[in-house]
């Protein structure tokens, strides 16, 4: 089939690991059915951008400077990637599923009127035709698309694709020619989450809390057992919405997918919209006084206990076990 | 303001799903229909734009007679009045957007509220495709929509990886609501009992001369991949020396 698209993201010029996984998906397509996998990085001054992505293995990456670019819109970036589709001819165009390309994707798809698959995590070939794969009702179902037209248009769940690598050798950058139309839209300002941890998708631990918690300075004791494991921290919609943590800690069918090797929840109930968001966990613990919590179906170890005695015992038991 | 309200009709989303035998969909004999949870924040932003700024509150959706039910469950929330486009359940996200944007031409809205996501198919496309077709700016994941003075702009906050961020957009637009715009309202029993009577205009998707054949196509459903939970410890201890000798993750 023809070329393959991937669209980098970036935040203000840091690459965004997420777009690994696009990529992975993108090579997915082109080993099934052939093409080549090119990436797109618009921006200002993008230039590192552009030479992370020339050591991922892909074919050549693509360079879209501008003024205009130099803060995320979807107008100017639905344009434009539907600008280089056009011109080289894509058959395919991939973005990661994070709220940037849940943002621009649909709209390119409408632009160019391209069918768009959300989320998916798979992808098979079914004789001559392409199945994709993606999960609906909260991850209860993985249903099995049909993509109708051309260019395909598809989003990646991070969790589901394995990374590409990265620092492999370097494949040309070149410059492509964009125009940006920002169509009555225009950036007025960002409220960026401090955090010294690990990224919520890109953590090896996650300690999660939920309404358990009952106070935000509560969140102190998970911060000190996020600590000792070198985890990133997350929450259940109900800590979110009682303003105890920032909306993008909050993992669930409309937050963060999350799959870390290590997930515990301390007072999260386990409803289907937070477990939709955290069950391919590798290993998942929880800590809840109910024992009849949700939760405890997906644990592989269930604490039935107060969370406010058993996370400092296990605090106090990590901090052993280092200086052990 | 004239606002036009995009709803769907979705399983209540509380109840586990269960899957036909023969993958062809999932078994909807019992489970209840409700307003998509996102399409009741985009309503009840709505209604308070309203309160505000006098104008209409019109909910509109595509889908078969039977959504008349959550359109009267919108309607009951306060919306002055309805459009039913008619159409069969297997429109896919271009389409609807295609016949929204009809609709919004008709009515020539100067606001257009959705949802940032159905939680039934978990597409998250409508609005911005919506946007795209009309030409128009767009903003998701809304979590603060604020009028400047003359009401031809707003600033829109969105809920987006790594925290907020505000953009400002020239009306028209489409906005798509995330969970923290904020709290829907209960349909009162006055409310409830007004909405029998508030004009609900049934249009034949055919008679909007929109192609809707589908694009994307679901051709069947299978389950996820069952996890082997339960397991469970007694205490700290066990827990951690579990973790440490036979999960092997510390
Ligand atoms: C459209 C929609 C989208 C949604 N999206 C998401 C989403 O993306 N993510 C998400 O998480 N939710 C989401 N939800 C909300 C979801 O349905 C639940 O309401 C939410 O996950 C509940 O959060 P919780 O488990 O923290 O609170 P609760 O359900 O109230 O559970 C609190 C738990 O803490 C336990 N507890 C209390 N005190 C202690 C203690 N001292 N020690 C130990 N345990 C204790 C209790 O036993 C209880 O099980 C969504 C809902 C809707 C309608
Ligand atoms: N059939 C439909 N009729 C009216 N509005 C819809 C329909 N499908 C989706 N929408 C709107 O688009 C939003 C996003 O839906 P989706 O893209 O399907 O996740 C929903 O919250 C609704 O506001």
């Amino acid at each position: 089939m023809a070329d393959i698209l991937v669209v980098v993201e970036h935040q203000d010029g840091v690459f965004k690991k997420n777009t690994l996984s696009a990529v992975s998906a993108a090579k997915a397509l082109a080993g099934l059915f052939g093409g080549e996998v090119d990436a797109l990085v618009l921006g200002d001054g993008v230039a590192a951008v552009a030479d992370v992505m020339a050591g991922t293995g892909v074919r050549k990456v693509l360079l879209g400077e501008g003024a205009a670019f130099a803060k995320y819109l979807a107008a100017t970036y639905a344009g434009a990637v539907a600008q280089v589709v056009k011109a080289k001819g894509y058959g395919a165009v991939f973005a990661p599923a994070s709220t940037f390309g849940k943002d621009f994707m649909p709209r390119l798809s409408g632009l160019l009127d391209a069918p768009l698959a959300s989320d998916i995590v798979g992808l098979e070939k079914d004789g001559d035709a392409l199945r994709v794969k993606r999960p609906m009702y909260a991850g209860n179902a993985i249903g099995t698309v049909e993509l109708v037209g051309s260019p395909l248009l598809f989003t990646v769940r991070q969790t589901a694709f394995n990374p590409a690598a990265m620092g492999g050798e370097k494949t040309p950058v070149e410059k492509a020619t964009v125009t940006a139309e920002a169509g009555g839209t225009a950036f007025v300002s960002r409220q960026e989450t401090k955090s010294e941890r690990p990224e919520l998708t890109e953590a090896r631990v996650i300690v999660s809390a939920g309404r358990g918690i009952k106070a935000q300075e509560n969140f102190k004791l998970v911060e000190e057992l996020a600590d000792q494991l070198n985890a990133a921290i997350g929450a259940s919609r109900a800590a979110v919405d009682a303003g105890w943590a920032p909306n993008d800690w909050q993992v669930g069918q409309t937050g963060k997918i999350v799959a870390p090797v290590l997930y515990i929840a301390l007072g999260i109930s386990g409803a289907i919209q937070h477990l939709a968001g955290m069950k391919d966990s590798k290993v998942i613990v929880a800590i809840n006084k109910d024992e009849e919590a949700p939760i405890f179906q997906v644990a592989d170890y269930g604490l039935v206990a107060d969370l406010f005695k058993a996370v400092p015992e296990m605090i106090a038991e990590l901090k052993k076990l280092k200086s052990a | 303001m004239k606002i036009l309200v995009a709803i769907k009709p979705v399983p209540n989303p509380d109840e586990k799903v269960k899957i036909k035998g023969d993958g062809s969909g999932i078994v909807l004999d019992n489970i209840k229909m409700v307003v998509n949870p996102f399409c009741e924040i985009a309503v009840e932003e709505a209604l308070r734009i309203r309160e505000k700024l006098t104008g209409e509150v019109v909910v509109v959706t595509v889908g078969p007679k039977e959504s008349e039910q959550q359109v009267r469950s919108a309607l009951a929330m306060g919306a002055d009045r309805a459009v039913l486009v008619e159409a069969g359940t297997d429109l896919d996200s271009l389409a609807v957007a295609k016949v929204l944007a009809k609709v919004v031409a008709d009515e020539k809205a100067e606001l257009v509220l959705m949802g940032k996501q159905s939680v039934d198919d978990d597409n998250n496309q409508v609005g911005q495709i919506l946007a795209a077709v009309l030409g128009w700016p767009q903003a998701s994941f809304a979590s603060k929509i604020e009028f400047a003075a003359d009401n031809k702009k707003a600033n829109v906050t969105r809920e987006v990886d790594g925290g907020l961020e505000t953009i400002e957009v020239a009306l028209p637009a489409v906005v798509t609501a995330d969970l923290r715009l904020n709290e829907p309202r209960y349909a009162s029993l006055p409310g409830i009992m007004k909405a029998k009577k508030k004009e609900m205009k049934v249009v034949p998707v055919a008679s909007l001369g929109v192609d809707t054949t589908p694009r994307v196509k679901v051709l069947s459903l299978a389950p996820p991949p069952l996890r082997a939970g339960g397991g469970r410890v007694a205490d700290v201890a066990e827990l951690m020396s579990k973790l440490k000798s036979e999960a092997k993750v510390l």
